[in-house]
């Protein structure tokens, strides 16, 4: 049974969730997906959940003011260092998305 | 019978073909890689949305149609100027997007798709469900209402026509529920718990609960 992982819902500092009235928000669907993706993963094993807060705080640290645009930076920079998916793999595919190409997923 | 009442309120402009922007693009090939690669599901992708997200999202549109059904003037508000009377609740609702909300009655039941892509008023809502952008629901809620009402579990009366609402990138929708019998002397609070995100897209009907019940 899934449940909600402290070391998840506690981040703290820079890398603390957007949060209203304590209630996670997002402000479009992707970042919700994006959200979603990093921690099932986690759960799943396929990274420490450490592992991902260093990339994410590196990200926001250098990055984009928008707290989900350095999430789904880190997440990709992750799934690329570990192999899981090839930055060009997933350059192709997000051309492929602008150009309507492809169905969404979401 | 009025399955047929299929409202076209938009042009052939209203759909996306609006290209994603690169972030909803890297978003979006991301979680097609790793679908494909086996390593998580939409669903999957979904549920912890949903738990962390507490419902917000839904919760949101439940504290509205609470609101509504207690006090008449603010639903003729509501059903005037959807997002100026949420604004009235201290929510925020973006002023690019139209969002519409329709009154079910026990006469006239109202049910929500996007027939093109998947549309949805999240803003009220919180996140579609994975359904919701399928393509069997897509394509025959239209076709088939009621036939997809009763596989939600609904079986709607000859008597109660069903009108499908097809929304669009600049307008959406939101039902407006049916107030379920037995449940008028419960207070704001106790309403908007058993208000369902299902209620609010139109699949479902709302029931005094059984515990409520005898």
């Amino acid at each position: 049974m899934t449940a909600i992982d402290p070391r998840i819902a506690n981040l703290d500092e820079s890398a603390a969730l957007p949060r209203k009235n304590g209630e996670l928000v997002f402000k479009a669907p992707w970042e919700g997906r994006a959200f979603g993706m990093a921690v099932v993963l986690n759960e799943k094993g396929s990274y420490a959940w450490d592992a991902f807060r260093a990339h994410l705080v590196e990200e926001i640290a250098g990055g984009s003011p928008e707290y989900y645009e350095s999430w789904l930076a880190a997440f990709e920079s992750l799934l690329i260092d570990s192999g899981v998916v090839s930055a060009e793999e997933l350059a192709r595919r997000a051309a492929e998305y602008r150009a309507l190409e492809r169905d969404p997923v979401f | 019978m009025s399955d047929h009442d299929h409202h076209h309120e938009h042009g052939d402009h209203g759909h996306h073909p609006e290209a994603p922007s690169d972030v909803e693009a890297r978003a979006l090939a991301l979680e097609s890689l790793l679908i494909e690669k086996g390593l998580l599901t939409s669903e999957e992708v979904d549920r912890i949305i949903q738990l962390y997200e507490h419902d917000i999202g839904p919760m949101i549109g439940a504290r509205v149609v609470a609101r509504a059904w207690v006090d008449p003037e603010f639903r003729s508000r509501l059903l005037e100027d959807g997002p100026a009377a949420i604004r009235e609740l201290g929510y925020e609702s973006p002023t690019t997007t139209r969002l519409v909300v329709l009154e079910s009655t026990p006469t006239v039941h109202h049910m929500v798709v996007c027939t093109l892509c998947s549309c949805y008023p999240w803003m009220v809502l919180g996140l579609p469900p994975t359904w919701y952008k399928s393509a069997p629901y897509r394509s025959r809620a239209v076709r088939e209402p009621r036939k997809v009402l009763e596989e939600f579990g609904v079986t709607m009366p000859d008597d109660v026509s069903v009108n499908v609402w097809d929304s669009s990138s600049d307008l959406r929708y939101m039902v407006l529920p049916v107030w379920p019998p037995g449940t008028e002397d419960w207070t704001e609070e106790q309403l908007a718990a058993i208000v369902s995100r299902d209620s609010m897209i139109g699949v479902a009907r709302l029931q005094l609960p059984a515990a409520a019940r005898s």
